[in-house]
């Protein structure tokens, strides 16, 4: 069975196919949500050293690492939108930057939250922090240049062409606290050394990890879906499209 | 399980401020996102019905 995928590369065609998968990405992110707090609160063990404030991180670790993620994934399609010229490219990093965002500032909030007891400071200028705070800038510049210019195709390829430039910083975030030293601790999970926490913590970070991440993605969907909508005025569809009946309706 | 009653379990070993306050706040981002959408879109739709109750043609144009 061969399905022709670049069909969907049409605002039309996906706005359907969108709509169909946004349920199933929402509910399990939902149910994995429901596991993963279970576990981070009742399950997994006091820490040693920071005790309960460690339990900060189920929401923290996750939102910066979607932060991150999201912005990479926005650049990608920014990247797609310039070279191919794909209005839907564009519709979609268009669609992840308000999410993206607010993960940022999340990961910064929760930061802080941990920063306070663990360290003294709400906040320091180090080189983590600092960079985090300025994906947060990025993303707001991305989000601002797009609505401070009319001409939607000149939006979408000057706002991608910042997204793109804008990537280098994310490997800065990422291997800050190798690079330079550090307030905020080096990475707790890493794909060579593997991971130096309690296999329940793990776990459960893990899992809250993939909720936000399927979240992001019913959000992101949902919000695409009203993009296209907004800029290609299309009827709101339900399961079929139904302008006929509804224009017999209104009469 | 470490929580020997609720009250100890919402005091977090003293960190119930920080650890709250965290979890919290991303759960009220997260459903002021999910209304906001929902917003929008029926925004979206009562234009839509407006735009089919006027007759307007800017689209069809």
């Amino acid at each position: 069975m061969s399905v022709n995928w670049s069909k969907y590369s049409a605002p039309m065609a996906f706005y359907p196919l969108a709509g169909r998968l946004i349920p199933w990405f929402a509910c399990v992110a939902v149910a994995l949500m429901g596991v993963g707090l279970y576990m981070g609160f009742f399950v997994a063990p006091t820490d040693f050293q920071q005790g309960e404030a460690y339990r900060i991180i189920f929401v923290h670790v996750p939102a910066a690492w979607m932060s991150m993620f999201l912005y990479v994934v926005m650049a990608v399609w920014a990247g797609i939108g310039l070279g191919l010229n794909a209005r839907l490219s564009f519709m979609m990093a268009q669609a992840i930057a308000p999410t993206g965002a607010m993960f940022t500032f999340l990961a910064l909030l929760t930061g802080a939250m941990w920063g306070k007891p663990t360290w003294g400071a709400w906040w320091v200028w180090d080189a983590r922090l600092t960079s985090e705070l300025i994906l947060l800038f990025q993303y707001a510049g991305v989000m601002l240049l797009r609505t401070s210019i009319d001409d939607m195709r000149r939006a979408d390829r000057s706002s991608a062409v910042f997204a793109l430039v804008g990537v280098v910083n994310v490997p800065i975030i990422y291997f800050s606290v190798q690079w330079w030293n550090t307030l905020h601790q080096g990475a707790s999970v890493s794909m060579s050394t593997g991971s130096k926490m309690a296999a329940t913590m793990l776990t459960a970070m893990l899992l809250m990890t993939l909720a936000f991440w399927l979240y992001s993605v019913a959000v992101i969907l949902s919000r695409v879906r009203c993009i296209i909508v907004e800029r290609e005025s299309l009827p709101v569809w339900e399961e079929e499209p139904p302008v006929i009946q509804k224009v017999a309706e209104v009469r | 399980m470490q929580w020997g009653s609720v009250s100890e379990f919402f005091a977090m070993g003293g960190y119930g401020l920080y650890v709250w306050t965290s979890f919290v706040v991303t759960a009220l981002c997260m459903v002021w996102e999910v209304l906001a959408l929902w917003r929008r879109r029926a925004a979206a739709r009562v234009e839509h019905r407006a735009m089919l109750l006027g007759g307007s043609n800017e689209t069809a144009a």
